[in-house]
């Protein structure tokens, strides 16, 4: 036996990571400005989130794809992969071609840094585990337990985020339904992440950053002076984002 | 049982070194085991801070490289037998900090010591994550200012997510050390009170040392100014620290100077 000259085994782990999906539609150049538009009313929403192309609604070639991933990039979006389209049209230096994505809807918590234990809980690798949203009842809302702190990011887009602590000033909670903060919320909330405009914003002390139901963002600083610092919740009627205080 | 602790604050210049210095020099003093680790490779400070600059000869990636033993490297304090400096390389980088490295010389530090203080770099960078990696417990350096703050929350997030122990789903022990404080500012609201601090970054107080000279002075002469001037503010201040550091249950105040009648009298027109 010669194993004492045995390679070391090199080990892989599987990961998965919600993405966000951008789907240009031709004429490209009107898609940007769609784009454009949509960060203006949402201010670093994509800043720095990794982003998937689909290209499944176009018929770009490699040559009109460098220069999008440019114009993308020049607006802080970073691609990591592209969807939708046939591999042996993408050669190295571009993106990963990526199949098998699937619509996010498994529980997901991410921390800015992945080797949190509460990033641990994050979608189940779609070839790992077969099917597992079929068989596991999703759950319908988050406890967070501890404070967010400034740079993490909570992301739950099933449901309900319930923070117990406090949200810090550059943290952030994005949820697909309501969020609740049981202490005082100086980063930003975005509630209703995948278009629910019933979702509501609620927390004890408002000192925020930014509030975003569904798309439609606000500022704390063109909140009414008198209503700083105090319980409130916010809602939207149409597309206004209305804020009232709780006590 | 070794305790590793790392003084961080993600914002630079807000009292690490300083406070590195002090509370090893104070614990020391308590009869502890103390080593201070410079883990700001590239822009030491903490040989000067204890007046140890001329006794380098060896560093801290010296021993992580393998290339001389741990004794070999540590600096004994010139004052107090117990305290023993390791200091970080003026000229390298921190690329030459290995994990690996950084790991054992910790380890080889806990069979020698009660207490291994590492004075980190500011930032969030690898620098500052190699410092905490280790850590059992951590100092979170904050001046009453709103970016110090906020870059403290940044921190503790870190410290939750990038440690060792965090990693293992333990917690590492966190306290607040506030530095700077300037009572007389702080009611003029000019700097963020100690209950705003705490309300945001809602963890245990270490303690509140007060804005001083005596700090200054104490850097220029090459002590940790629990020694340089112990009767001063901050001198009470950081030897309060290091006391509930040991686990002694010590009443919080913010020490001040002792002021003589003139100031009492028209001192106050001031504030
Ligand atoms: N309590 C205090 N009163 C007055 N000055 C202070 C006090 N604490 C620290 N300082 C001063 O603040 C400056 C920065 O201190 P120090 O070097 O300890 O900070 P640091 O956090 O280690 O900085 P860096 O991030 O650059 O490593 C020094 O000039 C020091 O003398
Ligand atoms: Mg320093």
């Amino acid at each position: 036996m010669h194993s004492q000259v045995r390679p070391r085994p090199v080990h892989f782990r599987g990961r998965s990571y919600l993405a966000f999906a951008l789907a240009p539609e031709p004429p490209v150049t009107d898609w940007l400005a769609d784009l454009d538009a949509a960060i203006q009313r949402s201010a670093g929403f994509f800043a720095g989130r990794p982003a998937v192309l689909d290209l499944a609604n176009t018929a770009l070639s490699r040559a009109d794809i460098v220069p999008l991933i440019k114009e993308l990039e020049t607006r802080d979006i970073r691609i990591m992969g592209i969807e939708g389209a046939d591999p042996a049209d993408f050669g190295p230096g571009l993106p990963p071609v990526l199949t098998n994505g699937r619509p996010a809807s498994g529980r997901e918590m991410v921390h800015e840094t992945s080797q949190a234990k509460a990033s641990e809980a994050k979608t189940p690798d779609a070839k790992a585990k077969p099917q597992p949203q079929a068989t596991e009842p999703q759950p319908a809302s988050l406890l967070v337990e501890n404070p967010v702190r400034s740079g993490q990011t909570i992301y739950f887009p099933n449901g309900d985020v319930v923070v117990l602590g406090s949200v810090g000033s550059g943290a952030e909670v994005v949820a697909g339904g309501s969020i609740h903060i049981y202490g005082s919320l100086r980063g930003r909330a975005m509630a209703g992440a995948n278009g629910n405009a019933q979702a509501r914003i609620f927390c004890r002390r408002i000192e925020a950053e930014l509030l975003a139901i569904s798309g439609y963002y606000r500022t704390v600083d063109d909140l009414e002076v008198d209503l700083r610092h105090r319980p409130v919740q916010a809602w939207l009627e149409g597309d206004v984002m209305l804020i009232a205080a709780l006590d | 049982m070794a305790n590793v602790v790392v003084v961080t604050s993600g914002k630079g210049g807000v009292g690490k070194t300083t406070s590195t210095a002090a509370l090893g020099a104070a614990l020391a003093q308590a009869g502890e085991n103390v080593a201070v680790v410079d883990f700001d490779v590239g822009l030491r400070n903490l040989d000067l801070m204890l007046g140890a600059e001329r006794r380098v000869v060896f560093d801290l990636i010296n021993v992580v490289q393998g290339v001389v033993r741990l004794q070999q490297a540590l600096i004994r304090d010139k004052r107090i037998d117990t305290l023993w400096l390791l200091p970080a390389s003026q000229t390298r980088d921190k690329d030459a900090l290995t994990d690996e490295g950084v790991a054992r010389v910790i380890a080889d530090l806990r069979t020698r010591f009660d207490w291994i203080l590492c004075d980190s770099p500011a930032g969030i960078e690898r620098g500052a994550t190699l410092a905490m990696r280790h850590a059992d417990g951590a100092i979170v350096v904050t001046n009453p200012e709103v970016s110090s703050v906020r870059d403290s929350d940044r921190i503790i997030g870190l410290l939750d997510a990038k440690t060792e122990k965090a990693e293992r789903g333990e917690r590492i022990a966190k306290h607040i050390l506030i530095t700077r404080f300037d009572p007389a500012r702080a009611n003029r609201g000019e700097m963020l009170s100690i209950a705003d601090v705490m309300e945001i970054l809602s963890l245990p107080l270490l303690g509140i040392i007060p804005e001083s000279e005596e700090v200054l002075r104490a850097s220029n002469l090459g002590a940790p100014v629990v020694l340089s001037n112990p009767g001063s503010a901050p001198s009470r201040a950081y030897a309060d620290a290091a006391r509930r550091l040991m686990g002694e249950n010590v009443d919080m105040t913010v020490p001040s100077e002792k002021r003589g009648l003139f100031t009492k009298l028209f001192g106050r027109r001031a504030a």
